[in-house]
């Protein structure tokens, strides 16, 4: 291993320009005659549009226009929609309602956009925004998803009667019926996987540009995936044509999925640039990020485990309820179905599943992918029937995973996927011996003499990352093919810029994807560079979300970079005037077999371009290869996280006392990055299962709209994690990579609930376990413990 | 998001006479907090624009207010509703009762109210103290205008 090449920790070339702030986020960029856009939203979360009164607005000073969903409508302008098509069990049709960029007629959920102002400042255009007029007939509000399809709740959209969006399920319900009646044991759950906010550090925001003489735009834009994006908005949403709209994605400060999606707010930047033919910018406040932004998770389940007599698994079943909130989101269909249902046969032989979901309208934002998406909400479900399960049948939780492991790869599910490759008793080994779990009774009644309850829980999770085949994808229903693109330009002097369809916002990409060029041609990681984020350097990419751009977007540059070094080895043979098959390359030379003529990879990277040494009918100068790389299989990354948890009996406060976490991502390219990705991942799982939790009212208002209410966990809710890892690579990529992005908060808020309820002697604790929730859960206990006496 | 308080003062004035202030608008004007204008626009109803803070929300509300259930001179009931532009919305209303007590009037009042938008969003936890401290103002003030002048 070289000090920058595959395997080594290298500090993040990205880091210098971030840590001096040298970035250049969208809110940095400023253009010539830039007008500022404000946003007013709806106060209610469900009120018919009766009248807007702009008349006040229009004179207030530095207002440019005044735009309301009429004048949208008016322009044609179309819908927002959702990508992936989900079909109900009857055969029909998701029922996807119209996704106006401003609500025409009427608003679904507090923070609907209804007009908006563009102004010469940002000043201007909210003062002015303050007396736009709006005259609403408030309607009633549903906001919690379990009473969504009830006869008696409004109905939010024509298009979907009972605001049930699909029915849909997978697996084999009378095998599984079958087998829940031969059981010895039957664990049964019900569980709600909160609603969180993703609060990414840097808030959404949009620039746009209307070129009035080449009659095209430009959008600089806070998104995972810049052509997604430009797809979207020209192919549905029919703003401008593909080539005649350019999206850049600058510097972007975190995503965790919620900068996936196709917002309103870019489509409106687009639309009023042209219609006032100024640049027009719109940065979201904190606040507005709340209301606005998808939320994620909001799964309301029943679930259920048999077992037989030796503790085998014989079936799962579920029933869950998806809150998709007021509209459908890009790509909201998918996650409660082939990203949730297909993982919850989890590290475990289990002959039949079974699942129903029922997705639903309500009046709240809408609910998408966030860090996990759907794989967090499974792996609750497994993890906490298994553990539960042990425990009423008095098996220890590690031996009951260890007899249903599964052991043989491939593997397939009852559920579609395809296990190939893992080591599930490695991870839980290796992760037991780092977490002393030997030694835990023994701190157990340190911890009682301290007053203090102490419980220890486990996660043996399990994700598909490397998302995705296409063909596979799409014939589960998704609008779009999931491969990803790279392209490999070796410069004259011997310099290499890649450029990627992945799109970093955090991840480290411009280190990591450049260890694998340095390793594999062997220069200096400080001549490479990527490129990425603007449609009008890389061709076309899918982007960056569900742990892909190691597993996908790396594959495609190690497939980019077989070419470059088949074409340089042509270039070689003239240069060494030597037959091409004799050339061999290694350690960045060029070298013929057997003999002591060697090339440096610079001279003839240089004589590529120069093409003095061959004929240009022979070969084409130059030095540039592209690739579209298409997985053949998801990746399976799978491991184990124990975590332990001090319970304080008087107050009810939860502390994470230990943390351990082995994975297996398969081949680790940066082990330093991908510690780092555990670390965010484990911290956002925390947060989930501790202390975040989106409130609505009744009344359909968000209560838990900003930080004074809504928790983010913070350093001092964490201890010092041991990080390790395991490999068994993935078959199915060149290097064998896995993805390790979102692992930490799929596999942690199982453990942490695992841990608190092993600790207090109860399954009925809820996420998140706040104090006050805990402390009325030991209340509970305690009563019933004297009720027994 | 909802709300309730109640509460009640003695007032130094007779039924009639605190029945007659409960229905004159420059007396209402002068006991709304904030109250900038209240125009009548019928016996029952009149227009309203206060300014408001409620914690980091400030506002300066357009508010229909209306007047129903009258039965003089035992009470009625005093009902808003508005619309605070970005900032949200506001309505409520409270239930006034006048009873005879003391030789003065007992009035007794419960107040209800609803929130939305940005003011639910960040000012709810405060926005209940702030209710009530508006009502206690609103009440306060009102006993005033409704005591006899100190003598000269």
């Amino acid at each position: 291993m070289s000090a920058t090449g595959i395997g080594a920790p290298v500090r993040r070339k990205e880091d210098y320009r971030f840590i001096t702030g040298k970035g250049q986020y969208t809110d940095d960029l400023t253009r010539p005659g830039q007008t500022y856009i404000t946003f007013v939203r709806s106060p209610h979360a469900h009120a018919r549009i009766r009248r807007i009164d702009a008349s006040a607005a229009k004179g207030m000073p530095g207002v440019v226009a005044v735009l309301t969903g009429a004048d949208l409508a008016a322009d044609k302008v179309g819908s927002l929609i959702c990508g992936w098509a989900i079909t109900s069990k009857d055969g029909s049709p998701m029922k996807m309602a119209p996704h106006p960029a401003i609500a025409n007629t009427k608003a679904n959920h507090v923070g609907d956009p209804v007009a908006v102002v563009v102004a010469e400042t940002q000043a201007q255009a909210k003062d002015a925004a303050e007396k736009v007029v709006v005259d609403y007939e408030v309607l009633p509000a549903v906001v919690d998803p379990a009473k969504a399809q009830a006869k008696s709740a409004p109905q939010i959209h024509e298009v979907a009667p009972g605001n049930t969006i699909y029915e849909w399920h997978l697996g084999d319900q009378k095998a599984v019926e079958a087998a829940f009646k031969g059981a010895k044991h039957v664990t049964r759950l019900d569980i709600v996987n909160n609603r969180l906010v993703p609060n990414a550090m840097e808030p959404r925001a949009a620039i746009a540009e209307y070129d009035a003489g080449n009659d095209s735009l430009t959008l600089w834009n806070t998104t995972q995936n810049p052509h997604v994006a430009r797809l979207v908005i020209s192919a549905f949403v029919g703003i401008a044509p593909e080539h005649k709209l350019r999206v850049i994605a600058p510097d972007v400060g975190g995503g965790f999925g919620s900068k996936i999606f196709i917002y309103p707010e870019e489509v409106v930047c687009l639309w009023a640039a042209r219609k006032v033919n100024r640049p027009v910018k719109w940065v979201s406040e904190r606040t507005e990020a709340f209301v606005a932004d998808a939320h994620g998770r909001d799964h309301v389940t029943h679930a259920e485990m048999a077992f037989d007599g030796e503790g085998k698994i014989l079936a799962l079943r579920a029933k869950t309820i998806a809150n998709l909130g007021a509209y459908m989101s890009t790509f909201s269909s998918s996650v409660p179905t082939y990203l949730y249902a297909t993982l919850l046969s989890g590290q475990y032989e289990i002959p039949q599943i079974y699942c129903e979901v029922d997705a639903v309208y309500t009046n709240t934002v809408p609910v998408d992918a966030y860090r996990g998406a759907g794989r967090p909400e499974a792996t609750f479900v497994v993890e906490r029937l298994v553990e539960v399960g042990a425990r009423e049948m008095q098996i220890d939780p590690a031996d009951l995973r260890r007899r249903n492991f599964v052991k043989k790869f491939p593997h397939q599910t009852p559920v579609i996927m395809a296990y190939d490759a893992g080591d599930y008793n490695a991870s839980l080994k290796k992760a037991m011996e780092l977490a002393d779990v030997k030694g835990f009774a023994k701190r157990k009644r340190e911890s009682a003499r301290a007053g203090k309850l102490r419980g220890l829980g486990y996660s043996t999770y399990i994700e598909a990352c490397g998302i995705a085949p296409s063909q596979a994808v799409g014939s589960l229903g998704a609008g779009v093919g999931l491969w990803e693109s790279a392209e490999v330009r070796v410069n004259p002097t011997g310099s290499v810029e890649v450029l990627t369809g992945c799109h970093q916002h955090g991840q480290g990409h411009e280190t990591t994807f450049a260890q694998v060029v340095s390793d594999r041609l062997g220069i200096p990681i400080e001549n490479v560079s990527v490129v990425h984020g603007d449609t009008d350097k890389v061709q076309f990419g899918m982007g960056t979300y569900g742990s892909r751009s190691g597993a996908v977007g790396i594959s495609a540059i190690v497939k980019a970079l077989d070419k470059v070094e088949a074409k340089a080895k042509k270039v070689a043979s003239h240069l060494l005037e030597a037959a091409e098959a004799d050339i061999v390359f290694e350690n960045g030379q060029f070298k013929v077999a057997g003999t002591d003529k060697v090339a440096a990879f610079g001279d003839v990277a240089l004589n590529a371009y120069i093409a003095h040494k061959f004929s240009g009918q022979e070969l084409e100068p130059g030095l540039k290869e592209g690739s579209f790389y298409d997985p053949t299989n998801f990746t399976f990354p799978a491991g184990c996280h124990i975590c332990e948890v001090e319970v304080d009996t008087e107050t009810g406060q939860v502390e994470v006392v230990a943390w351990t976490a082995v994975d297996d991502f398969g081949k680790v390219i940066n082990p330093m990055i991908v510690e780092g990705q555990v670390h965010g991942g484990i911290a956002q799982g925390v947060g989930q299962a501790l202390l975040e939790n989106t409130t609505y009212d009744t009344d359909g208002q968000l209560v838990t709209g900003s930080y004074m209410d809504y928790t983010m966990p913070r350093a001092d809710n964490l201890p010092s994690f041991r990080v390790e890892t395991t490999e068994t690579l993935a078959p199915s990529n060149p290097l064998g990579i896995k993805g390790c992005g979102e692992a930490g908060a799929i596999a942690s808020p199982a453990a942490v609930i695992n841990a608190i309820t092993d600790a207090l002697g109860t399954e009925e604790i809820a996420m998140p376990a706040t104090p006050a929730a805990v402390w009325a859960a030991l209340q509970k206990v305690n009563q019933s413990r004297k009720a027994a006496e | 998001m909802a709300m309730q308080m109640n509460g009640e003062v003695q007032l130094p004035a007779q039924r009639e006479e605190v029945w007659a202030r409960l229905n004159d608008t420059e007396t209402l004007k002068a006991c709304i907090p904030g109250c900038e204008t209240l125009d009548k626009l019928s016996d029952t109803e009149f227009a309203a624009v206060a300014t408001v803070k409620i914690g980091p929300v400030k506002a300066r509300w357009r508010a229909k207010v209306m007047l129903s259930d009258l039965d003089p001179p035992n009470g009625y009931r005093i009902s808003g509703e508005g619309e605070g532009g970005v900032a949200g919305f506001a309505k409520g209303g409270a239930t006034v009762a006048l009873a005879e007590k003391d030789g003065g009037t007992l009035m007794s009042y419960n107040v209800d109210a609803h929130i939305g938008g940005k003011l639910a969003q960040l000012g709810q936890r405060l926005v209940n103290g702030a209710a009530k401290k508006m009502a206690d103002e609103f009440f306060a003030n009102f006993a005033k205008a409704v005591s006899p002048p100190p003598p000269a």
